[in-house]
């Protein structure tokens, strides 16, 4: 008769055999980390050593002081950050509640409508809020939501629907209430492909909120026009380079956020 | 104990129902197979069970208590559940895993986490190694382990198990099952376990009900009976040929009746073993030595030199079998050895008896007609030549304590 002792010898022991391989892979991430800040910092230092070797006229001067740079980034990253945090707070449950097998139905035409709202130009949608609207900052959150719904939208869609059926089964079949498979099974899982959408939209709305001077929302958009606008080319590259910056710093933390967020053992 | 009173299932835009006024009842602390080709309704059923698929009509009995209709989730916290692809939480640690229905039951930390301990070396895994792991951590078979640690949490008395070795490899999947029967015999869980394969019906199964199109019972028996008389052309098929060499591994040799063979010790004169050997029938002794332990075979050719040392003549006794071997075990041991014949002796290796050819035909014949009297039933093409003589070595088997 054989004897089937328990063996522990048949673990596959992945968490024993790589601290080595973990430790490469956190210098590698820690890499990955720190390349983009050390090429933000670099990129910044070029900009100032030019802009400080050159004589700047007095519009020059004023469109570019310390304190309107301060000023317009504030206004950018508070864009970006209401509009984001809006987006999240209303495509999440949307997303929730479009893959309930109640409302799926709804799901095609709530999607449609999603659709358009990415489709339509942001620059569009500002002018036509400042017409039959108003301007100013509320108007310009509007259009990033807008213009931002479709990704986090689409990602906690498909984030969920892409959980293992199984493990929804082996937690209702254990007693979880619908409810309570969503928060401890499917949400979790999901968090992953909805933190790359939720990224997607970080990074559509720090660059989309360089237009939110159209609505005279401000914003690093700003020192663009003024740049194009007075013909002034140290005011225009100041504009886009500070622009650019701020998104890829943005990114990074997103990026930063995505790998911190994920839940461990997957 | 589960009973289920005339179960009815139709799913939406299906015209036929996937369970049709199914009654059946499991005995307490037995398990109870449900096996049948795919699409018969098994999983239907079983699921109907803890309602995640709520039947149309009839009911469902746990225990005496009317479960159709109190709430679900309550209901399934009672019940254990595994199914074959695990479905351990992949975010969640073991422990957290182990926890998921003590939670939802709100015990307190302290006893969640003896709890815990105690199923981690209950299914041979040591808690303080495994407590913090993540099921990826684990190999297909520890994390099979755990899914079975998982549904007893909360000791229900009631178990499902929808092919919970099914995604398994051969090697581990048998350890598993046989792990999983030994656990059984201590906690006697009523356990309701679907497989398609016929062979761990018969292995895992107190009672195997074998099931037709729309989860009808086509015969609902003990594995030693439905391999033996099964109960029309649909079960036999599905047993499918060979089902008495299975029926074979589901009896021991401590179940037939042995032969007495004649013995004698290994110091006894050669002139007394050969008058042994012409009292009986047999053509050969088996000789013991002080501790009873069968040494050799010895005939009258092997005698015909007066000086021999008996413990250097004859054959050597091999195959030895105890009497928990099953008797396809020791039908392949006999095919191998020169006497076509095992031994059988005691834990401490003294002789109990012989088992040959014979007996296991023998054996096998009554049991065969055992079955069909307990089945009341009896089938022209499986009758055989020689009622009579079945009858007469039904003697043989040993009266079986179901």
């Amino acid at each position: 008769m054989a004897t089937a002792v328990p063996q522990r010898g048949d673990l596959d022991s992945r968490s024993d055999a790589s601290p080595a391989q973990r430790n490469y892979a956190r210098a590698r991430s820690l890499g990955r980390y720190l390349a983009t800040p050390l090429f933000l910092a670099l990129v910044l230092l070029a900009l100032y050593l030019y802009i400080s070797g050159r004589t700047l006229d007095s519009i020059e001067q004023r469109s570019i002081s310390s304190a309107i740079i301060v000023d317009r980034t504030i206004e950018h990253i508070q864009l970006t950050a209401v509009s984001t945090a809006a987006v999240v707070l209303l495509a999440v449950p949307m997303g929730v509640l479009l893959t309930r097998p109640a409302a799926r139905r709804f799901t095609p035409a709530f999607l449609a409508v999603a659709n358009i709202g990415q489709a339509t130009p942001s620059i569009g949608l500002l002018v036509l809020f400042a017409i039959v609207w108003t301007i100013g900052f509320t108007p310009a959150v509007v259009a990033l939501i807008t213009y931002a719904f479709l990704p986090i939208l689409r990602n906690t869609m498909v984030g969920l629907e892409g959980v293992d059926r199984s493990l929804i089964e082996a937690g209702r079949g254990m007693g979880m209430s619908k409810g309570k498979a969503l928060r401890t099974i499917e949400l979790p899982l999901a968090v992953p492909v909805i933190l790359a959408g939720v990224r997607t939209a970080l990074v559509i709305n720090v660059g989309t909120a360089a237009l939110a001077w159209a609505s005279n929302a401000g914003g690093l958009g700003d020192i663009i026009q003024t740049g194009i606008a007075t013909r002034r080319d140290p005011v225009l590259i100041t504009g886009a380079v500070l622009t650019s910056a701020l998104a890829l710093f943005i990114d990074w933390l997103g990026g930063i956020a995505e790998d911190q967020l994920r839940p461990k053992g997957l | 104990m589960i009973r289920l009173e005339n179960l009815t299932k139709t799913f939406k835009g299906q015209k036929d129902p996937a369970v049709e006024d199914l009654t059946m009842e499991i005995p307490e602390g037995e398990i109870c197979v449900l096996v049948g080709p795919s699409g018969c309704g098994k999983t239907t059923t079983m699921r109907m069970i803890n309602r995640l698929i709520e039947p149309d009509s009839g009911k469902i009995f746990l225990e005496d208590e009317d479960v159709t209709s109190v709430d679900s989730d309550q209901l399934r916290q009672r019940i254990g559940y595994v199914i074959q692809q695990i479905g351990l939480f992949p975010h969640m640690t073991i422990e957290d895993n182990i926890a998921t229905v003590p939670r939802l039951l709100g015990w307190d930390k302290k006893k969640i986490s003896d709890r815990t301990d105690e199923l981690l070396e209950m299914v041979g895994m040591d808690p303080a190694d495994y407590r913090p792991r993540y099921p990826k951590e684990l190999s297909g078979g520890q994390r099979q382990r755990i899914g079975v640690a998982r549904a007893m949490a909360a000791d229900p008395s009631v178990m499902l198990m929808d092919e919970p070795f099914g995604a398994i490899d051969p090697i581990t999947r048998s350890r598993l099952q046989n792990e999983f029967l030994r656990l059984q015999a201590d906690i006697k869980k009523t356990i309701v376990f679907v497989t398609h394969d016929i062979e761990e019906a018969i292995k895992m199964g107190d009672r195997i009900a074998i099931l037709r199109e729309r989860s009808r019972i086509a015969q609902y028996d003990r594995p030693e009976n439905i391999l033996l008389a099964p109960a029309d052309d649909f079960v036999a098929n599905f047993v499918g040929s060979g089902a008495s060499l299975k029926r074979l591994s589901l009896a021991k040799l401590s179940d037939i009746e042995l032969i007495d063979w004649p013995t004698a010790d290994l110091d006894t004169d050669p002139d007394q073993v050969r008058e042994i050997l012409q009292r009986s029938d047999r053509g050969w002794v088996l000789l013991l030595d002080d501790n009873r332990r069968p040494q050799r075979w010895v005939s009258s050719d092997d005698l015909e030199d007066d000086d021999e040392d008996l413990s250097r003549t004859g054959l050597r006794a091999d195959s030895i079998a105890h009497p928990d071997t099953t008797l396809s075990a020791a039908l392949a041991d006999m095919l191998t050895s020169d006497k076509s014949s095992v031994i059988i002796v005691d834990e401490s290796g003294a002789y109990e008896g012989v088992a040959d050819l014979e007996t296991i035909t023998n054996a096998t014949k009554a049991m065969r007609v055992e079955a069909r009297a307990d089945n009341g039933h009896d089938r022209d093409g499986l009758a055989e030549t020689g009622t009579e003589e079945s009858e007469e070595s039904g003697g043989r088997l040993k009266k079986d304590d179901s």
